[in-house]
C-alpha cells in the first residue's frame, strides 16, 4: 500500500479510506462477505429500507444499456426492523461505517425509521428521497425543494447524534436547488447522484425490456453526470459530498473528490468485479501518491476550472 | 465457498450456428467448492458489456491439474455470442459455484424433463445420478436434438424419450404429454427434476402434482450481480414471498412458485 494517509471524514464520521459501496448493489453485506473482508471498505450503505417490508417490482428488473444498466427493483427489502434485528449485528461484525439507507411513504415515517436506526446504532442514516421505482414518496420528495426539506427537518429531528446524508436524485432542473433545500433544513451531508431515470425498448417485441417500463441508470454511462453535478453541489453548499455515479476506477473516484466529493461510492462496477471497491480504493491510493500527495482528501475539490 | 477466478478454455465445439460446448478449467471449484450441474457460473463477456453472464453447468468432475465444468449454451445475445467467439487456450474471468442445483439426494427414481437448452442443466443427473431414471427430453425439431446430447441420457438412463414439437424425431407433440403418459403407468417416482421454457415448466409441475410427484424446477430470470446481494433475478412465490434465482434457485420446488405471477 502507497504511503498516503487514505483516511477522510464525512460529517464527523471517519473513514479509513474514501471507498464506500452504494446501495442497494451490496444487499447487507452477507454476500459479497464472502470474497472479502468487509473491513477492507471504508462504509457500507446498506440496501434501502422501508418502515415495513416491501416485495418490489414484478421482473425484469434490468436490462444492459450501452455502458450501463437500468434497473428497476423497487426497493424489495424486509424493513427496517429485520434489518435491525439480523442484518446490523452482522454488518457490525467488521471494521467498518454502516450506513442505513430510508425511503418512506410520508415524512412520519422517514422520521420513525431514523427514531429505530439511531436507537440500533448505525454510523450514519442516508435519506433516499431519490427513488425512481417506486409510486410513493421516493423520487416525489427529491424534486420538489420544499418537500425535500420537509423529509430533512424531520429525519434530523429523529436521528438523535447519528448523522443525516440526504440522497439527491439526478432526475431535476436544478440540483443546486434542491441541495440548497437540504442544507437549509439541516442535513449533516449529502450523497449524490442517484439514477438517472431511462427506457430501454425491444424492438422486435415492442416491449420495455423493464417490467415497469421506466428504470434508474447506472454504470460508467453516467459518471460525467455524477461528476458535474458533485461540482455544482460542491460551489452550491458547504455540507460533504459522498459521490457515486459510475464507479469503476481509481480515476472516475479521483474526477468525484476533485469536483468535490470528500468520498466516494461504487455500486454497479460491483456487478461485473465483486472486488470493484478494492481496486477503486488501490487505484486512488495510486493516484495520490503519484500526485505527491500525503493524504488523499487533499483531492476533494481540488478542480482547476477553466 | 464462492470465487472469482481465470478460467482456461480447455475444448470448445460448435454444436450448431447457435449452440455452444464448451469445457473450462475451474481450478478446484468441483473438489473444494462442490461445482455440480444444475448450478452456474457467472461469466464476464468482453464487448462493451457490463453484466456477467450466468451460464448452466451441465457437467462438473474431479479432474488434474484442474477441475473440469461443461457447459452448453445458446447464443441469446451479444455476451453470448462474444462467448461464443473464444478459442482453446483463452481465459475467462468466472465466478462461482452459484446457485443451488437439483436435489437428486433421497434415494429412489427420478423422472428427468428438459425441454431444449434447458436440457444440458440435467445432464450430469442423467448421466451419474445414484439412483434409477427415465428422461423426457423435448426439441423444437430434429436438428437440435444433438447427438452428444442426448447421447448421455439415452447411454445412462432406464429409458430416454424424445419429444420433438415439429414432429420430425420421436414423439410429436410437447414433453408434458409424454410425462402424463409415463406418470398414468407408473407414478411411483421420488421427484421430477425439470429445466426448460417457463410454460414447460409449468405444464410439467402440473402433470406431476396431478399424480403427486414432487417437482423441482429450474427458473430463469435476468441477473445482475449473481450472488444475491442485487436482488433484480425476482421470482414471485406462492406464499406470496420473492426469491432469488441466483440466491434462492434456480432450482426451486415447484408447488412454492406463483406460476400466475
Amino acid at each position: 500500500m502507497p504511503d498516503v494517509n487514505m483516511q477522510v471524514d464525512l460529517a464527523g464520521v471517519t473513514l479509513k479510506n474514501p471507498v464506500v459501496v452504494a446501495s442497494g448493489t451490496f444487499g447487507f453485506g452477507r454476500e459479497y462477505s464472502q470474497f472479502y473482508s468487509l473491513g477492507e471498505l471504508g462504509g457500507i450503505c446498506a440496501k434501502g429500507l422501508t418502515l415495513h417490508p416491501r416485495m418490489g417490482n414484478p421482473s425484469p428488473r434490468i436490462a444492459e444499456t450501452p455502458m450501463g444498466i437500468l434497473n428497476s427493483v423497487g426497493l424489495e427489502n424486509p424493513g427496517v426492523d429485520a434489518f435491525i434485528a439480523e442484518g446490523l449485528p452482522f454488518l457490525r461484525k467488521f471494521d467498518t461505517k454502516v450506513i442505513a439507507n430510508i425511503s418512506g411513504n410520508t415524512p412520519e415515517e422517514y422520521g420513525i425509521m431514523c427514531e429505530k436506526l439511531s436507537d440500533a446504532g448505525v454510523d450514519m442514516i442516508e435519506v433516499n428521497i431519490s427513488c425512481p421505482n417506486v409510486k410513493a414518496g421516493g423520487l416525489a420528495y427529491g424534486t420538489r425543494p420544499e418537500l425535500a426539506a420537509e423529509v430533512t427537518e424531520t429525519a434530523k429531528k429523529h436521528a438523535g447524534n447519528v448523522p443525516v446524508m440526504v440522497k439527491l436524485s439526478p432526475n431535476v432542473t436544478d440540483i443546486t436547488e434542491i441541495a440548497r433545500a437540504v442544507e437549509g433544513a439541516g442535513a449533516d451531508a449529502l450523497s449524490l447522484i442517484n439514477t438517472i431515470r431511462g427506457m430501454r425498448i425491444d424492438i422486435n417485441t415492442r416491449r420495455p425490456v423493464l417490467r415497469m417500463n421506466t428504470g434508474g441508470l447506472s454504470g460508467p454511462a453516467v459518471l460525467p453526470v455524477a461528476v458535474r453535478m458533485v461540482w455544482e453541489v460542491f460551489q452550491a453548499v458547504r455540507l460533504p459530498i459522498l459521490g457515486m455515479g459510475g464507479v469503476s476506477r481509481g480515476e472516475d473516484a479521483a474526477q468525484l473528490m476533485l469536483a468535490g466529493a470528500s468520498a466516494v461510492a461504487v455500486g454497479t462496477a460491483l456487478f461485473a468485479d465483486p472486488f470493484a471497491p478494492l481496486a477503486v480504493r488501490d487505484g486512488l491510493a495510486e493516484i495520490a501518491q503519484r500526485q505527491g500527495l500525503s493524504a488523499v482528501s487533499e483531492l476533494t475539490g481540488g478542480v482547476r476550472p477553466w | 465457498m464462492k470465487v472469482e477466478r481465470k478460467c482456461k478454455i480447455v475444448e470448445l465445439n460448435r454444436l450448431d450456428p447457435v449452440t455452444f460446448w464448451m469445457v473450462l478449467e475451474v481450478g478446484k471449484m468441483v473438489e473444494r467448492d462442490g461445482l455440480r450441474g444444475g448450478q452456474f457460473l457467472h461469466i464476464k463477456c468482453g464487448g462493451g458489456q457490463l453484466l456477467r453472464r450466468p451460464i448452466s453447468v451441465a457437467y462438473a468432475g474431479w479432474d488434474e491439474p484442474e477441475d473440469l465444468a461443461t457447459l452448453i449454451f445458446e447464443v441469446r445475445g451479444e455476451g453470448t455470442a462474444w462467448l461464443s467467439r473464444r478459442k482453446v487456450g483463452d481465459e475467462l474471468d468466472v465466478i462461482g459455484p452459484l446457485g443451488n442445483g437439483f436435489d437428486a439426494s433421497q434415494p429412489g427414481r427420478y423422472l428427468l424433463v428438459g425441454g431444449g437448452i434447458g436440457i444440458p442443466p440435467l445432464m450430469q443427473y442423467g448421466e451419474c445420478m445414484e439412483w434409477p431414471r427415465t428422461a423426457v427430453l423435448g426439441f423444437r425439431t430434429k436438428d437440435k436434438a444433438f447427438p452428444a446430447i442426448t447421447s448421455r441420457f439415452q447411454d445412462h438412463c432406464e429409458q430416454t424419450y424424445i419429444c420433438t414439437d415439429d414432429g420430425t424425431l420421436g414423439r410429436h407433440g410437447f414433453v408434458d404429454a409424454q410425462v402424463r403418459d409415463i406418470l398414468e403407468q407408473d407414478s411411483n417416482y421420488t421427484a421430477v427434476l425439470t429445466c426448460g421454457p417457463r410454460s414447460m415448466l409449468k405444464s410439467v409441475a402440473t402433470a406431476a402434482a396431478e399424480f403427486g410427484v414432487p417437482c423441482q424446477v429450474s427458473m430463469e430470470e435476468r441477473m445482475g450481480c449473481g450472488v444475491g446481494a442485487c436482488l433484480v433475478c425476482a421470482i414471485t412465490m406462492k406464499d406470496g414471498t420473492v426469491k432469488h434465482v441466483c440466491k434462492d434457485g434456480p432450482v426451486f420446488a415447484a408447488q412454492e412458485v406463483d406460476w400466475n405471477a
